[in-house]
């Protein structure tokens, strides 16, 4: 098992800490990880976007090629990221941020309402958890129950009585993820 | 998963390192993309626990020469920086080494000249190895391509400074530092006792020392006959750790018709590179140079017989590409590739070169 996957989408977000918990998940289910983001002088507000490797193998460079799953979360993510899905891939994108539509037809694309969603939930905060939860419901590369293990890990402790909002945010994303486009 | 591995940035891994190496101080001063050192330390606050202190310095000037007193004192001391903030320690460091005090420092590079980009870079290299600072110096020099590396090079950067009384440096860049991946952490050992230090370091200034004369450390010798004395000795000893302290790898070497030679993050990428060159029936290897200086020289050398060309990958305008060069001696050709500023080659574009520059 190899997954090349990059998330990207504007500082604040929650880029990096979604690839961050996926990247934990990674290593209770005892496989070799890698995250690697690229990091601008800006904050909130800025782009943000890391590159995560889950393997069974150990992982040679943590910069790659093309990717397997492409997650944009805004416009500039969209037309940064499109052409590097390898082809049969996938891109998941937040309708949210996206105004222009994705124009290869050889990927996989998936969207995600999860701005909408989380402002149903009242919590913008857990976005990326919904982004997430999309995710694994397209691609299960780690169990939904280490997902759980890896956020209390990476959580200080004063946060954790956020847990069960999160999981309910990674259960709403299995749920509201579309197929938009199939490969041909 | 076992209980001892973790998932933390090459950065983070340094400080936890230094604090379980059992080092004395930390001196440094904020600077992007190394800042998470001194932030975990802080964090850490192992004030409370071994002892160890941490000083946020007025600037990176301070924050060596605080180094160069501690060292002074036979003291794990050490700093870190990102390459305008190491420019600015040179003239401590090139004092340091001609005291001849062990001390580590650690330089997360970035895109230069100037104050540059905060992305990747290994444009430092003449830097570190060619003498930064003034004089006939060398500086031992690392080059980790690991998170796990980054938390291993810390003991052993300071086990070589005090073997040979000189200052070692952790060469690394903003890719190591701030990329996350899994780490077995070495194990606490205490800070040394005063008698410990007074044993192992005979020449360190230790306030009240009735029993010997008073030891006294200097980089200024006013007499030139001297002077050249003293130089002849750190030669000597620069001698010394060429002969025995070059570390390097070799990946897939055996039977390669071509080498890559890169260090740290650059080596990593080329290990993709080797794949994607082996499916196409290219044979290549890679040989990382782990110490920067003393340089694996003599096993380049050798391989000058072996192979047809070497490709160096950097993240500079070809700076290592020279040592290689001299290496082999004009046997085979040595060409280099590398992106500037803070741009990181991507594996593909590494193949492309190989195959444009040294395939033929």
């Amino acid at each position: 098992m190899l997954q090349e996957i990059v998330i990207s989408g504007f500082g604040g977000q929650g880029v990096l800490s979604m690839g961050k918990i996926l990247a934990y998940s990674g290593i209770m289910e005892d496989k070799e990880v890698s995250w690697f983001p690229a990091y601008g002088p800006e904050q909130r507000g800025g782009t943000a976007n890391v590159t995560v490797i889950i393997s069974d193998e150990p992982i040679s460079s943590p910069v790659v090629n093309k990717y397997d799953i492409a997650i944009v979360l805004n416009q500039p993510s969209l037309e940064k990221f499109e052409d590097k899905v390898k082809p049969g891939g996938a891109l998941i994108y937040d309708g949210y941020g996206i105004h222009k539509k994705v124009e290869r037809n050889d990927i996989n694309v998936f969207r995600i309402n999860a701005m909408d969603e989380s402002m149903r939930m009242n919590n913008t905060k857990v976005f990326n958890m919904i982004v997430l939860g999309g995710l694994l419901k397209i691609s299960p590369m780690v169990d939904v129950e280490n997902v759980m293990e890896g956020l209390k890990k990476s959580l200080p402790e004063r946060h954790h009585k956020l847990l069960p909002m999160n999981e309910e945010a990674i259960l709403r994303g299995m749920e509201i993820i579309q197929l938009e486009q199939k490969a041909v | 998963m076992s209980e001892e591995i973790s998932l933390m940035k090459g950065n983070e891994a340094i400080a936890h390192a230094a604090i379980r190496y059992g080092v004395d101080g930390y001196f440094g001063y904020p600077i992007t993309p190394q800042s998470e050192i001194i932030e975990t330390l802080m964090e850490a606050a192992p004030w409370k626990t071994t002892g160890m202190v941490v000083l946020q310095a007025e600037s990176e000037v301070a924050a060596i020469n605080m180094v160069y007193g501690g060292a002074a004192c036979g003291k794990y001391a050490m700093t870190s920086s990102s390459s305008p903030g190491v420019s600015l320690k040179q003239e401590g460091i090139s004092y340091m080494a001609g005291a001849e005090l062990p001390c580590l420092i650690v330089n997360v590079q970035r895109g230069g000249p100037g104050l540059g980009t905060i992305q990747p870079s290994q444009a430092d290299y003449f830097q570190t190895v060619k003498g930064g600072g003034h004089g006939d110096y060398k500086l031992i020099t690392l080059a980790p391509n690991s998170v796990q590396e980054m938390a291993d090079f810390v003991a052993l950067g300071f086990d070589l400074a005090f073997k040979y009384r000189n200052p070692a440096m952790i060469l690394t860049d903003g890719m190591i530092g701030q990329m996350m991946e899994k780490v077995r952490l070495p194990a606490f050992r205490p800070r040394r006792t005063d008698d410990e230090v007074r044993a192992q370091c005979p020449w360190a200034t230790l306030g009240k020392t009735p029993d010997r004369e008073p030891n006294i450390i200097t980089s200024l010798e006013l007499d030139s006959a001297l002077m050249e004395k003293n130089n002849e000795r750190f030669q000597a000893k620069y001698r010394l750790v060429e002969e025995n302290e070059v570390l390097y790898q070799e990946v897939k070497c055996g039977d390669a018709d071509y080498l890559l030679v890169a260090f740290g993050s650059a080596a990593r990428i080329c290990l993709k590179t080797i794949e994607m060159a082996r499916d196409e029936g290219i044979r290549v290897g890679l040989l990382r140079p782990i110490t920067l200086w003393p340089f694996p020289d003599k096993i380049l050398h050798r391989y000058a017989d072996k192979v047809k060309g070497i490709l160096t990958v950097e993240l500079n305008a070809g700076q290592m590409v020279e040592d290689v060069r001299l290496a082999v001696n004009g046997k085979i050709p040595v060409e280099h590739y590398g992106r500037l500023g803070g741009i990181v080659p991507t594996p593909d574009s590494v193949l492309d070169a190989l195959k444009e520059k040294v395939v033929k």
